[in-house]
């Protein structure tokens, strides 16, 4: 693969993660990620809208008028967001509404309008495709993460499945219920971000 | 790049009819398939409430199909509180004759904010060996942003709570939204709702509320969301008192006591 087109789809997992470099979509990411399978569903559908409207700006990218250019970009985005939450509805009716209100809120997910004025605007369909999975990816990997640790530690169960038997239930796993509110959330985004600027110096900022 | 005045309005009005029709065509394609879920959620929460249904269990619909073998569908005339056989329960849509002037009518002034009451509502008898086992009222009414609509289900003795349940509304996730919670929802199994005067009682108090035995007309409060329990509170007593289903539970227990 041509290193450009590998660095639009590689760079934002680790090099340029939307939510640990760039702290963007961290509201999401607190509420979807109690279990997993609700964060994949939401990781599945950001990954879809993302890439979507990404392509679909960056066809436009040199007919929009500059003045209503963020107006145009939220219409598309808005657009593939209520096609996705109807989707859901039809097909996945128990996590829609798990999802609830959360599937509606991609449309004011920074991330999206990000890489739509950031790279869409600016760069051919191909490569924008590639940026759109990559960042999605990126965002997906951060939510499973954080998904996994809470519902482990949380619920003792990974998608739904009881994998560490509850007191509660006559096991042996007292769960932790913090694990379940949104400030667990914050400190696992905090810790990776830590984490990955350990191991990445070049993304700590300077005072 | 900058483009003339027309240019920009020409480009606006292509994008939002573009996107209109992506949008409306996906709406109306996938109805169908939405209606059916819905209404597969609202039978699973009348399963829910009359507790035929576990908390969490996951059936399809061919099980709940099944299920519902054990329960009668009753068409009920609010005014006289007698059974409507003129009307088949199958296809009477409540939802709907709430909306339609022909078969509604505007709500006395309420608590629960009810704009509309339809002539008619649905409730389900919930059959035993030994005949009717309990029956499930509809409610409906505000929260603190959205109508809640659920049902309330009522032991032999119509006085016993056997189970509550909500299956659309629009409270905030984690604080109002937790009406869902199972947990919550079983606080109110074997509570009375009327008191001894017979008119509802039931109340959804601020913190914890005691065992049913010794508590037996308060529910315990959800934390962060006093205006969503005190709609709750508000709609319970709206639908079981004398302007809603009062007359109907009365018959019912006049019928019993002969």
């Amino acid at each position: 693969m041509e290193s450009k087109n590998r660095e639009a789809l590689v760079d934002p997992l680790f090099n340029e993660n939307p939510i640990t470099l760039q702290v963007l979509g961290i509201c999401s990411a607190l509420a979807v990620t109690t279990r997993m399978d609700t964060s994949l569903v939401m990781s599945i559908a950001v990954i879809c809208v993302l890439t979507l409207s990404n392509v679909a700006i960056s066809l436009l990218r040199n007919s929009i008028p500059t003045n209503i250019r963020i107006i145009v970009q939220l219409t598309i985005i808005a657009s593939l967001v209520i096609v996705t939450d109807q989707i859901l509805k039809a097909y996945l009716w128990d996590i829609s509404k798990q999802l609830s209100v959360f599937v509606g809120l991609i449309i004011t997910n920074c991330i999206i309008m990000g890489r739509a004025e950031a790279f869409a605007m600016a760069n051919p369909p191909g490569l924008s495709l590639l940026d759109g999975i990559g960042n999605g990816l990126g965002y997906a990997l951060i939510l499973m993460i954080t998904a996994f640790l809470r519902e482990f530690f949380g619920s003792g169960s990974l998608f739904g499945k009881q994998v560490m038997p509850l007191v509660s239930d006559g096991g042996w796993y007292n769960p932790n219920g913090m694990m379940l509110y949104s400030p667990a959330a914050f400190f696992i985004i905090g810790f990776l971000i830590w984490g990955l600027r350990v191991w990445k110096p070049d993304q700590m900022e300077e005072d | 790049m900058q483009r003339s005045a027309l240019y920009t309005i020409l480009f606006a009005t292509a994008v939002c009819i573009v996107c209109a029709i992506v949008v409306s065509s996906a709406a109306v394609s996938l109805k169908p398939a939405q209606e059916i879920n819905a209404a597969l959620e609202k039978q699973r929460n009348v399963l829910l409430a009359a507790g035929l249904l576990e908390a969490g269990e996951k059936i399809d619909a061919v099980e709940v199909q099944r299920r519902f073998e054990n329960i009668r569908m009753v068409v009920v005339n609010l005014e006289t509180g007698e059974e409507a056989t003129d009307i088949d329960p199958a296809t009477f849509d409540q939802v709907r004759a709430a909306k339609d002037p022909e078969t509604s009518s505007v709500a006395p002034k309420n608590r629960a904010l009810v704009q509309r009451l339809p002539d008619h509502v649905l409730v389900y008898e919930v059959l035993g060996d030994n005949g009717v086992e309990g029956i499930v009222l509809p409610i409906q009414g505000y929260g603190l942003w959205s109508t809640l609509y659920g049902f309330i289900a009522l032991d032999n003795d119509l006085e016993t709570i056997r189970g509550i349940t909500f299956y659309q509304h629009g409270e905030t996730p984690g604080l109002g939204g937790e009406v869902d919670n199972p947990k919550w929802k079983a606080r109110w199994v074997g509570r009375k709702a009327f008191g001894e005067d017979g008119q509802p009682k039931i109340t959804v108090i601020k913190g914890p509320a005691g065992p049913p035995a010794e508590d037996p007309y308060e529910v315990d409060g959800l934390s962060g969301a006093t205006l969503t329990a005190r709609g709750v509170t508000n709609l319970v007593h709206f639908w079981l008192g004398d302007e809603v289903l009062g007359p109907y539970l009365e018959n019912l227990s006049r019928r019993r006591a002969t």
